[in-house]
């Protein structure tokens, strides 16, 4: 009831600043707009391709200096193969059927074997059609000095005559059909798919960690915290309803931004669209528990700002836009403290690599953890504006 | 039960500084206690500690017959604080109506007891306005209303009447005095003198000491001297002597 009517005001509140609300709402599909169009181009130059059990024409035909061939026997398996010598893409041939396996972690790489691919099957092609034209030339002439020497012997015959099958196609050039398969992510992904996951739980955790750290300073600044704390409401339904209805905004949050990403950017996720948005929940109540613990040492919005640097920039760092795999060891455990880096984890887990919930479960309840340590702080830290 | 409010002996200490040395006060019901005294003399740590809100460092406070700080006892407990705490955003009806859900007050009871408390302060035509478009005046009134929307047994008001003006706090004054009436307590700090001699007690806080208490006709007997006024600057001066004698 009373986390009710304080849920109700935040959401009262919330519509009425309509700054904040644009903040919220806007601000992110701003940035988001800008890097779609900032890291749509590929830029990738080198792609390692396996091929197993394909024409040698093809292989030499699809081989230029963007590709690395692999060579590899008649029966593996590709997608074991890609990601035992983490190759970009595997090829195998059966009959006419070309099945590519795309790694796809990096879309520019899959761009790169496509092209290549495409470039290949139609030099073939050209080569075949020439190799054609030639020998039907010659079959052409043939059959005109026979045609002559018969109409000299026979013109009655002539006119009978069906014109003989040339023969000459034998050599006709195989006909590829392809299948594409992808081990991570679709035909349709590329950096800002690979970002775009980073970025949701980013824009999430920075605009809730702001506007609740902000919102709950402002109530004890302005002397609202200590009245509530004069009536008979419990310390802890004040921090449930703050996550409540922060949390609910946070919810919207997630869904515009998907909801932009697929119907504006056309952009496919792999996974299950509502575990980004779960995922995405977690994070939020890690960013309101924090924003509110934040607060309670800033004495103005403007030293609230200050907690940016220290606070939020060191884990956009750690969140994987910066690949993890590359840095130093002691980084790489220093990335295990921050919140954000177990939300972006998954989120790019279930958007890139389809993960489900089993395998995502792990960072959730460490970020669930987060938020039970945060808020337990908070309500033991509200007893210095009432003793109960 | 006869107390509304029973404190006795409060000592605060603030980082070395002896805010309240040993402050006693009673409120019995039917009773409107005046605590006047210099600022900064302690009178909004003495509410603040009778709410539970602020810890002592000796002594005790009961509320209606219960040891302070207790939760449930504060749905009894009308408050006013010294700084308007309003949600700007809100208008004064859904500020009313924040407060009175958080007091337990639902449905019809919560609708009724908003035309009440707002009709008192007389600010029924601008619940619909949102606070940003008070006055100051009208805050202090709205402020007063929420403390008011539960009709709570004692009313516990930090100067209650600042800002407004003389017309309004007759009203003011009318509204607490039925509240009398009906048996409830009135707990009210002030630094205007005329509103003290309302009062049926007052207490002088000075220094961290109550350095004066009774009805004003007493207290007037006591120093002899015409007005609260003079009650209050005689009893200031008495105590800067003593103090500088010893």
């Amino acid at each position: 009831m009373r986390i009710l009517a304080i849920v109700k005001r935040i959401i009262t509140e919330m519509f009425r600043d309509k700054r904040t609300l644009a903040l919220m709402f806007l601000a992110p599909l701003l940035i988001l707009s800008l890097m779609y169009f900032l890291f749509n181009s590929n830029s990738t130059t080198n792609a390692t391709l396996g091929v197993s059990n394909v024409d040698s024409s093809l292989v030499k035909a699809v081989d230029n200096k963007h590709i690395k061939i692999h060579h590899y026997g008649k029966n593996i398996n590709a997608k074991h193969v890609i990601r035992r010598d983490n190759i970009a893409g595997v090829i195998k041939q059966s009959g006419n059927k070309l099945t590519i396996t795309y790694q796809n972690s990096e879309p520019s790489k899959s761009t790169i074997i496509k092209q290549s691919l495409q470039q290949g099957t139609i030099k073939l092609k050209f080569a075949a059609l020439k190799a054609a034209t030639t020998k039907q030339a010659a079959a052409l002439k043939q059959q005109q000095a026979i045609l002559q020497k018969l109409v000299k012997a026979s013109p009655q015959l002539a006119s009978q005559m069906p014109t003989s099958k040339s023969k000459t196609s034998q050599q006709a050039p195989k006909n590829y059909t392809t299948s594409s398969h992808y081990l991570y992510g679709t035909s349709k992904s590329n950096f800002f798919i690979q970002f775009l996951p980073i970025l949701l739980g980013f824009f999430v955790f920075l605009f809730v960690f702001l506007i609740s750290g902000i919102s709950l300073l402002h109530e004890r600044t302005t002397g609202t915290l200590s009245r509530l704390l004069a009536t008979p409401i419990r310390r802890s339904e004040i921090i449930i309803g703050y996550l409540t209805g922060y949390g609910i905004f946070a919810v919207l949050q997630t869904l515009l931004l998907v909801w932009f990403a697929f119907n504006v950017f056309q952009v496919k996720i792999v996974g299950n669209f509502w575990l980004l948005v779960l995922i995405n929940l977690c994070l939020a109540l890690v960013a309101l528990s924090m924003g509110i613990f934040i607060s309670t040492f800033a004495n103005s919005e403007f030293q609230m700002i200050q907690f940016i640097p220290i606070v939020i920039i060191p884990q956009i760092l750690f969140s994987g836009l910066v690949p993890l795999s590359g840095m130093a060891t002691w980084l790489q455990w220093l990335a295990h403290i921050f919140p954000l880096y177990y939300g972006a984890t998954s989120l790019t887990n279930v958007a890139t690599k389809g993960a489900d919930l089993a395998s995502i479960t792990p960072n959730l309840l460490i970020l669930i953890a987060f938020i039970i340590g945060f808020t337990i702080l908070n309500i033991v830290g509200m007893k210095r504006y009432r003793r109960v | 039960m006869d107390t509304v409010i029973h404190a006795t002996n409060i000592k605060k200490i603030y980082s070395n500084k002896t805010v309240l040395n040993g402050v006693s006060l009673d409120l019995i019901p039917g009773e409107i206690v005046g605590l006047i005294g210099p600022s900064g003399a302690g009178k909004t740590t003495l509410v603040k500690i009778i709410m539970g809100m602020e810890s002592t460092n000796e002594g005790e406070v009961a509320v209606l017959g219960t040891k302070m700080p207790n939760r449930a006892v504060m749905t009894k407990i009308g408050y006013m604080a010294q700084s308007d705490a309003l949600y700007d955003n809100l208008s004064g009806k859904e500020n009313l109506k924040f407060f009175g859900q958080l007091m337990g007050v639902t449905g019809s009871k919560l609708d009724k007891a908003i035309a009440h408390a707002a009709d008192v302060v007389n600010l029924t035509d601008d619940l619909g306005k949102r606070i940003n478009n008070y006055s100051g005046g009208m805050k202090r009134r709205l402020s007063l209303a929420i403390a008011m929307i539960q009709d709570p047994d004692v009313l516990i008001l930090d100067e209650p009447t600042v800002g407004i003006d003389p017309e309004l706090r007759q009203q003011i004054w009318a509204e607490l005095y039925s509240l009398k009436e009906q048996g409830k307590s009135v707990l009210i700090t002030t630094h205007v003198m005329d509103e003290a001699e309302r009062c049926d007690r007052l207490a002088l806080i000075r220094e961290g000491i109550t350095l004066a208490a009774g009805s004003p006709k007493a207290l007037k007997q006591e120093y002899q001297v015409n007005t609260v006024e003079d009650v209050f600057l005689k009893a200031g001066r008495l105590q800067d002597e003593n103090s500088s004698n010893r």
